[in-house]
């Protein structure tokens, strides 16, 4: 049997793995003059060695920050208030400035949003990689680094010319593939990607999430993929966690999540997707994606929820699991798990 | 019977060096026809470099066309002047990709809204001016006194990009460029602007041209489509038609690539085949990315009428009626 049938048989063998990456009370905040806001309440998850996890949610939700706040790159105004962040056993947060340094792209890397914009206009790509190498490896000869970056060219499909090349010589979805050439030189076992192909055309964003896929498979790395493009998830990643003002409020395989979503705003996400059937049908989400700084009280998503209920506005709903594992924070789906057997 | 725009083969070709001319052909001998008496909302769709913003530039009069001649009811928009350019700059609106790039931010939102009223002179009073904003504000979904007196910042995306469809709005125009107007906004908030765009159609009788990359949305708000490639037109036709039946490899490519988010109906039949060279020199630009290409698709290929309101530029087809460069628009149902 192997690994895919016996997750599809017992996943509880496989939940007994040890996860690549661990997130634990996750917790950022953001001092505003306007006021504190919290960008990230709570967070837990984790991934396993080749798994790929979708984050989707509204802008504003926290995405990029959960992202920034891994890689330990969250500037003031904001702060790290707590938790932990393990990639293979390593807590980042415990590191120190110059550690975290090594680890980042070592250990965790991370592709920006619109990263084509991040490379140095006026350096030659092969500069820029082998730059980034050797700040992090030592004692590696010039020809080591070298046939290293033609290596991670050829990984992404590009022509070992590349490394000679100036970005502007480059088309969007190249320069794409360069910065995730460059997120994988040193083979990290987490890569965010964040909004990897968000300004990329429907053939090119393929070809971009193709190649983040063979790589993924090659070093056998957990892919956090974030956006808000919900058609992207269905067809690249296993787990999808939904985000809303700063809470993780549902994790659930892509699966559970399409066919059968628990909480109500994963569910109006779901529903507002278009699809060739309703032509001409527009569903939105009614309302605006609250501001962190003046959250509702009790659950923040009851102004906008259609099931809203007395609880919903005064008690604040905390993650409940079920026995897939998947976690959903809502005061119905509380209930729905008391009303099941307890068998 | 009068028509709203002709562009009658339109070629844009951009050069650049000075003495070795490299040029590259954003537009190639496109044409194409707009009534006057039914507001329609008609799709250009294609991946970047294909052509579709230099489209909308020309269209606004922004750029002129290398060769050909754009008339806007009658008349050539390169010669148009005085009152009659101004009443062109005034029916012809566009609606731009980015809404945090259309703002000063050191004016409130209004700036945006009353700027045009000055302009066009739309209002004798400044209450006949804050109605007419209001008016506009309502009709796209916004409450005004949520809006007025705010500052950019302080709205969402998808507000912001509601103010510009009201600004559009305001002026009523026969005619909206829809630059990719949703391609930077949540997805959450897409399904209201492209509602609001149909309502301008359907209730002041705009008609739309909706340029953007992303087929889903061209499949909900359109009737029918124009897929360009490199300049070039690739497949034309009734939007139902083109994107459940499409004939064209190149649109094949594009449908299938489309991430739906169903899990059943995957993505990726089709191999990608990344380009190479430029394509077949005059033949059919895409060529070099064709997995069916043949010798015959070095020459370009015609339009060939699939079906009454279905056209592709592609030999498979040739067994088909040839249609001539400016039948596009017969293709196009209103």
């Amino acid at each position: 049997m192997n690994v895919e049938q016996v997750q599809n048989t017992h996943p509880e063998l496989v939940l007994a793995e040890t996860p690549v990456l661990q997130v634990q009370n996750f917790e950022v905040t953001y001092y505003t003059d306007a006021g504190r806001a919290k960008a990230l309440d709570d967070l837990r998850f984790s991934l396993k060695a080749g798994e790929k996890l979708g984050i989707v949610g509204e802008s504003g939700s926290g995405k990029s920050t959960l992202a920034l706040a891994m890689m330990q790159m969250i500037k003031t105004p904001g702060r790290i208030e707590g938790g932990q962040v393990y990639v293979d056993g390593t807590e980042l947060m415990a590191l120190n400035a110059e550690d975290m340094r090594r680890s980042r792209l070592q250990k965790i890397a991370y592709i920006p949003q619109g990263a084509m914009n991040s490379l140095n206009p006026v350096m030659r790509i092969g500069a820029q990689m082998v730059d980034a190498v050797i700040s992090h490896v030592e004692n590696e000869s010039k020809a080591e680094i070298k046939e290293r970056c033609m290596l991670a060219l050829e990984s992404v499909d590009l022509a070992r010319g590349t490394f000679k090349m100036f970005p502007h010589e480059l088309s969007g979805g190249m320069k794409q593939r360069v910065c995730i050439a460059i997120g994988i030189l040193l083979q990290p076992q987490v890569i965010i990607a964040d909004e990897p192909t968000s300004a990329l055309d429907v053939v090119t964003q393929r070809q971009v999430m193709e190649t983040i896929d063979r790589v993924r498979k090659k070093i056998n790395a957990a892919v956090i993929l974030i956006g808000h493009d919900m058609g992207l998830m269905a067809q690249f990643v296993d787990k999808v966690a939904v985000m809303y003002a700063g809470r993780l409020v549902e994790v659930s395989t892509v699966r559970q999540m399409f066919t059968d979503p628990q909480q109500p705003y994963s569910r109006a996400l779901i529903n507002c997707l278009p699809n060739l059937e309703n032509k001409g049908v527009f569903q939105g989400i009614p309302g605006l994606a609250p501001s962190l700084l003046r959250l509702p009280g009790g659950c923040a998503f009851h102004p906008r929820c259609a099931l809203a209920r007395d609880i919903c506005k005064t008690s604040r709903p905390e993650p409940q699991s079920d026995k897939s594992g998947r976690s959903v924070i809502c005061h119905l789906f509380d209930k729905e798990a008391q009303n099941e057997p307890s068998s | 019977m009068s028509h709203l725009l002709e562009l009658r083969n339109i070629s844009k070709v951009y050069s650049r060096g000075l003495i070795s001319k490299q040029s590259t052909t954003a537009l190639q001998d496109f044409s194409l026809t707009l009534r006057e008496d039914e507001p329609s909302i008609l799709t250009v769709a294609g991946e970047s470099g294909s052509g579709k913003t230099t489209l909308a530039m020309l269209l606004l009069g922004f750029i002129a066309p290398t060769t050909g001649q754009i008339i806007y009811r009658g008349k050539d928009i390169s010669t148009l002047r005085g009152s009659e350019k101004l009443a062109f700059r005034r029916e012809v609106q566009a609606v731009f990709q980015d809404p945090f790039a259309v703002f000063n931010p050191f004016y409130t939102v209004d700036h945006l809204l009353s700027v045009p009223i000055k302009k066009f002179k739309l209002a004798k009073s400044r209450a006949e001016a804050r109605n007419k904003m209001d008016e506009a504000l309502t009709a796209v979904g916004l409450r005004p006194e949520d809006i007025i007196g705010r500052f950019p910042h302080q709205l969402s995306g998808g507000q912001r990009q509601r103010i510009n469809v009201a600004r559009a709005l305001l002026l009523k125009p026969r005619l909206l460029i829809a630059d990719e107007p949703v391609s930077m906004v949540d997805a959450s908030l897409r399904a209201s602007i492209l509602e609001t765009l149909r309502n301008l159609q359907r209730d002041h009788g705009v008609s739309i041209i909706y340029i953007t990359h992303d087929l889903t949305t061209a499949y909900h708000i359109a009737k029918s489509i124009i897929v360009l490639y490199r300049g070039a037109v690739m497949e034309t036709g009734e939007v139902e038609a083109v994107i459940k039946h499409p004939q064209h490899p190149y649109t094949r490519l594009l449908i299938d690539s489309i991430p739906w988010p169903n899990l059943d109906q995957r993505w990726g039949e089709q191999k990608i085949i990344t380009r190479e060279s430029s394509g077949a020199g005059n033949g059919c630009p895409f060529f070099s990315r064709c997995a069916q290409a043949n010798e015959q698709c070095k020459n370009p290929a015609p339009l060939f009428s699939i079906a009454p309101h279905q056209a592709a530029a592609c030999f498979l087809h040739s067994n088909k009626p040839e249609l001539e460069a400016a039948g596009i628009s017969e293709t196009l149902p209103t």
